[in-house]
């Protein structure tokens, strides 16, 4: 499928969910609202036309300065169809959350974690909404463009492993 | 009468119980960059969860600050081990986004560096992970194959391991003269070496117990767990980026995709060792067939000058000093290059929005999914387990943590 076939294809099976299906450098992006997004993404997975069986990577971008800031940006594989496609969700600040995809699949669950823990974007539904990368106690989003890149924080102390638990 | 403390009674079986633990991050297995937090039944695995970030440096904020070229000695400390495969990557990406064509001649010095960057992780996989299994002989002798190699990107890019060598429309520098010597000389060595690790593993009573079985993961969950690369194709699944979606030039190159059945350890080592071989193959076939010519465009907008146009015209001047001072402008847009890591999919997600500086770079690290993958792989297996799993899962710090 080419790319132009493949946002054809986007159009014809989810009419007016596909908020703008775009072909650019060879890649197809659709841009869906957030609401749409269990179905679309179920449907995506499960229709043989497109056969997404690999979610590769969850990611977000920060457009500070512009409304709505942030886009939380899917990229999809199949395996078996061999094309790709990027799907991406607009959320304003304020209520920067999408529902997670950990039902659909199973690398959803870090990925989501580190997109929380990155930028901050919630994961509604998420099993285990912890961070990942950086500590618990740590304050803030690192990767939001208003982050100062030489920002410190203080040390934490040292935990109590026995006394505090750890989550399974 | 003395009253006894019930935990040191006699009658309590300590092994009766839920055992929590915690291994790493200093344990040496795990590289001083991973804790896996335990639950255990004597000495089975009930649940593992993985703690990774010990090593994040902030790699995606960095690469921010820079200019696009800036961001190149970034990408080399990854994935440590295999630096070039990041460099092309990235650096492919960013092609993409300029509408780029490189020169035959840099395609194919791309290709033959890359395969002897794959070489290289795959030999530190099967060394360490033979020699955390106790056959500390191996470790030593493709740690000594493995110098070769690097002996080889030594001549070519001036360093082992943060070697910087990809620019924006080429290499840096050509291959040196005797590459044909060296690349010979090396995997002569390496053929050796394989011949004795096959002779020390691959039906070695004790190295085939504690992989066989063990790790398991079916091609189903894999692929739901976004797991690739060597993991994935022990899976049965043949997928690797290089087929499916050639980069530089990998379509007119002839080499197989090894495929296992399993998806346990053992199919893991094996499939490592065939794509050595399969490397191995690339390499010489790019060697014979290289084209003479250029190694980078002739492309004022990216591309620095001549040292001695910079001191004699003008131009040459005016463009050297835009280039370092403001970064070569890339034209906005987005763009997902993926190319086939030592560990599976290393994917890169650029946008630029036109200024000299990329506005985001996000990278897809293989590893960091194989690692969600790996308390799956672990559930029903023994505490022993976990080293030779993680082994050939061959987590790369810097790549999975960044």
């Amino acid at each position: 499928m080419t790319p132009e076939q493949m946002a054809e294809g986007l159009r014809a099976a989810f009419g007016e969910k596909v908020r703008a299906a775009t072909v650019a450098l060879g890649e197809t992006t659709l841009e869906i609202h957030r609401d749409d997004a269990l179905e679309v993404f179920g449907a995506l997975r499960d229709r043989p036309e497109f056969a997404f069986n690999m979610l590769c990577d969850v990611t977000a971008v920060d457009y500070l300065g512009t409304s709505p800031r942030f886009a939380v940006v899917y990229h999809l594989h199949s395996i078996s169809l061999n094309h790709r496609l990027r799907v991406k969700i607009r959320v304003v600040e304020t209520d920067a959350w999408v529902h997670s995809l950990t039902p659909l699949w199973k690398l959803a669950d870090w990925a989501e974690r580190e997109c929380w823990d990155m930028m901050g974007i919630r994961f509604v539904g998420h099993p285990d909404p912890r961070r990942i990368l950086m500590y618990e106690e740590f304050v803030g989003h690192p990767l939001r463009r208003d982050y100062p890149v030489n920002k410190r924080q203080p040390l934490v102390p040292e935990r109590d492993p026995i006394e505090t638990g750890w989550k399974f | 009468m003395a009253v006894v403390d019930q935990r040191f009674s006699i009658d309590v079986d300590p092994s009766e119980e839920i055992m929590d633990i915690q291994m790493g991050p200093a344990h040496p297995a795990t590289h001083g960059t991973i804790k896996f937090n335990l639950k255990l039944d004597g000495e089975v695995i009930l649940n593992c969860d993985t703690e990774v970030g010990y090593l994040h440096r902030g790699f995606e904020k960095m690469i921010e600050q820079g200019t696009w070229t800036q961001a190149i000695p970034y990408t080399d400390r990854l994935n440590y081990v295999s630096p070039l495969i990041n460099n092309v990557g990235f650096i492919l990406g960013v092609e993409r986004l300029c509408g780029i064509q490189v020169p035959p001649r840099c395609e194919v010095i791309r290709v033959i560096m890359s395969e002897i960057s794959r070489i290289c992780d795959h030999l530190t996989c099967i060394g360490m992970g033979a020699a955390e299994a106790g056959a500390q002989t191996v470790g030593f002798l493709t740690n000594e194959s493995r110098e070769f190699l690097w002996d080889i990107v030594e001549a070519v890019t001036g360093a082992r391991l943060t070697i910087s060598y990809t620019r924006i429309g080429g290499v840096t520098r050509d291959l040196p003269f005797d590459i044909n010597d060296r690349v010979a000389g090396a995997f002569k060595n390496l053929r050796g070496v394989l011949d004795d690790c096959d002779k020390l593993l691959t039906r070695n009573r004790i190295f085939y117990d504690r992989m066989s079985g063990v790790g398991i993961i079916s091609a189903e969950d894999a692929i739901s767990y976004g797991v690739t690369g060597p993991l994935l194709r022990a899976a049965g699944v043949p997928y690797d980026v290089r087929k499916a979606q050639p980069y530089s030039g990998y379509e007119r190159f002839d080499f197989e995709v090894p495929v296992g059945e399993k998806g346990d350890n053992y199919d893991r080592f094996l499939i490592r060792v065939n794509e050595i071989e399969q490397s191995m193959r690339i390499v010489e076939q790019g060697l014979r067939e290289i084209p003479d010519g250029p190694i980078r465009i002739d492309d004022p907008r990216y591309v620095l000058p001549e040292k001695h146009d910079v001191y004699n015209s003008i131009e040459g001047l005016m463009h050297h000093f835009k280039l370092i001072m403001e970064g070569a402008k890339v034209p906005p847009g987005e763009v997902y290059q993926a190319v086939e890591g030592g560990n599976g999919e290393l994917g890169f997600y650029i946008i630029s929005d036109g200024s000299g500086r990329p506005y985001r770079c996000r990278v897809r690290p293989p590893c960091f999914y194989s690692m969600g993958a790996l308390g799956q792989m672990l559930k029903g297996h023994m505490v022993a387990d976990i080293i030779t799993t993680f082994g050939m899962v061959n987590m790369i710090g810097g790549e999975c943590d960044r």
